[in-house]
């Protein structure tokens, strides 16, 4: 099975880009190629201008994985110091320990940690390296609402000294509010590339449904504020720029339009649409 | 960058779990003196000549050893249960220092336990020369070599849910067939097979101190290969362990 295809995309140093997809995209795999621990099949990938393996073992990558928990047996300051001990230019601890708010846990052991703390210690793990590519397969998927805040904060303050942060996120956004760029991802392969702006307006669109069958695609592509339509058996989704003005001209046109939906896309479904056109494997 | 922290780092959680500890070191010991001290003043043990807190403390030792190497194949399962492996993956750390860090771990821990042993010995009674108890330790040291290897191989090749089995398998095999339990007689198959387990060389290292010989040029033989094989396969299932769980 090929949980990626053919991911074309560069990440320029300094940047902060998300890697945006709904669940099953391939964000995970594409992280684990890049940070040496999966090799890709067929292509290659570099981290400044490294391979993956050869970029991790210099130290210059930090990485937080989407899954994974702590070792057991050590506080949380000398999990924090031991993996710090493994670089070659590690931040202060008691700094990270403060910029992670892990510091009222300092002392705990590890394994005396609720899940949202936990996170946060993986968090400090991955920023006491001082990477200069920083890696976060969805960091905040497992954190409350004030986690993410500070979180989101504390990565902020770590992009302005000049790093490269690529996140893993599947919540629009997150991609809008943080990343200066986003790569959208579906079904193994990148479908988009662009400011966040610009991948907000093709995915935050709303999508139009209705039972309207002998309509040709094209003559509906045509309407006033649909981007894109595709059919299903008698029904056509229209994927919509506005869907108020899409909606008007498609009852002036075709009056005979019924059991009709207009629906917030999700991600997932803007995707969908999307790469609908794609070939199927 | 310094693997001398991270190695520290590593001791100081090995020592910290009080459960491990207790069953490392204290099953043999109990074990020792369930067996030996009722027979304490049995000075020739089916006229051997051979006390039996001696003869005891010798199989226990050889025993004890090996489970604490092997045991930390159980260590890293549970490490790589949580994921802990591929989150070190993503960092600087070497093979090298990985290995070095469980393999000193492993040894700390049989050395505790064979120290253990050793005193339990001399409170029941058993008296040896200084040079006999540090020929038999050093032997003891080279000849769990190849368990401390074998213990890192398996804990990369085996999931959490199994390494229970598989450690406490393997240890009886070893165990069994090497002679720890009941001595291998000089000749047959099973004498053939014996030869060929580095368990049979750990416990001709410990028979040392019951006047044996020490190894022939034969288990020097096969503790290096079982090493070099083991360590192949290590380091081989190290590197391919980067999955997800």
């Amino acid at each position: 099975m090929r949980a990626v295809r053919g991911i074309d995309a560069t990440v320029t140093a300094g940047e902060t880009v998300a890697l945006l997809g709904p669940n099953g995209a391939g964000k995970s795999t594409t992280l684990d190629i890049l940070l040496g621990l999966l090799d890709p099949d067929g292509g290659s990938a570099t981290v400044f201008g490294m391979s993956p393996s050869d970029a991790v073992s210099s130290g210059v990558v930090g990485a937080m994985l989407q899954t994974g928990g702590l070792i057991r047996d050590l506080r949380v300051r000398e999990l924090v110091t031991m993996m710090a001990s493994l670089y070659p230019d590690p931040l202060d601890v008691d700094e990270v320990l403060a910029l992670t708010g892990t510091e009222p846990v300092a002392d705990r052991l590890t394994q005396k940690l609720s899940g949202g703390q936990v996170q946060r210690v993986r968090f400090a793990l991955a920023l006491v390296a001082n990477p200069e590519l920083l890696v976060l397969d969805e960091p905040t998927a497992a954190m409350d609402v004030e986690g993410r805040r500070e979180f989101w904060t504390t990565m902020r303050d770590f992009a302005s000294r000049g790093k490269t942060i690529l996140f893993a996120t599947h919540y629009l956004e997150e991609a809008d509010a943080y990343a200066d760029r986003a790569v959208l991802m579906a079904r193994g392969r990148v479908v988009a590339d662009g400011p966040t702006t610009e991948i907000k307006a093709l995915v935050g669109t709303r999508t139009i449904r209705a039972t309207l069958p002998g309509v040709p695609l094209e003559q509906l592509e045509r309407l006033d504020g649909v981007s894109h339509a595709e059919r299903r058996g008698e029904a056509v989704i229209l994927a919509c720029s506005d869907s108020d003005a899409a909606i008007r001209a498609l009852l002036a046109a075709y009056p005979e339009a019924r059991d009709i939906e207009i629906t917030g896309a999700g991600l997932e479904e803007a995707f969908l649409i999307l790469t609908e056109d794609g070939e199927d494997e | 960058m310094s693997s001398a922290s991270y190695i520290r780092f590593e001791l100081l959680r090995t020592f910290r779990n009080r459960r491990f500890f207790l069953f490392s070191f204290g099953f043999p010991l109990v074990l020792y003196f369930l067996i030996a001290a009722p027979n304490r003043h049995v000075h020739s043990l089916n006229r051997s000549g051979i006390s039996a807190p001696l003869y005891y403390m010798v199989g226990l030792a050889a025993f004890g050893s090996m489970n604490a190497m092997l045991a930390t194949g159980a260590r890293i399962a549970a490490e790589r249960q949580v994921g802990w492996n591929r989150q070190l993956r993503t960092t600087p750390l070497t093979p090298r220092t990985y290995f070095r860090a469980k393999v000193l771990t492993a040894y700390v821990v049989a050395v505790g336990s064979l120290v253990l042993l050793a005193l339990a010995g001399t409170v029941l009674g058993v008296r040896l020369p200084a040079h006999e108890w540090l020929r038999m330790g050093w032997l003891m040291l080279v000849g769990l070599i190849p368990f401390a290897v074998i213990g890192v191989a398996i804990g990369h090749l085996v999931a959490a849910d199994s390494i229970g089995p598989v450690i406490g398998g393997t240890l009886a095999l070893f165990a069994f067939l090497g002679g720890v339990w009941f001595p291998i007689s000089g000749s047959g198959t099973l004498h053939d097979i014996a030869q060929a387990l580095p368990s049979y060389w750990l416990v001709q290292a410990a028979h040392v101190a019951l006047g044996g010989g020490g190894w022939t040029s034969r288990g020097w033989l096969v503790v290096a290969a079982w090493t070099a094989a083991m360590l192949v396969v290590a380091v081989r299932a190290y590197r391919r362990d980067t999955a997800r769980a």
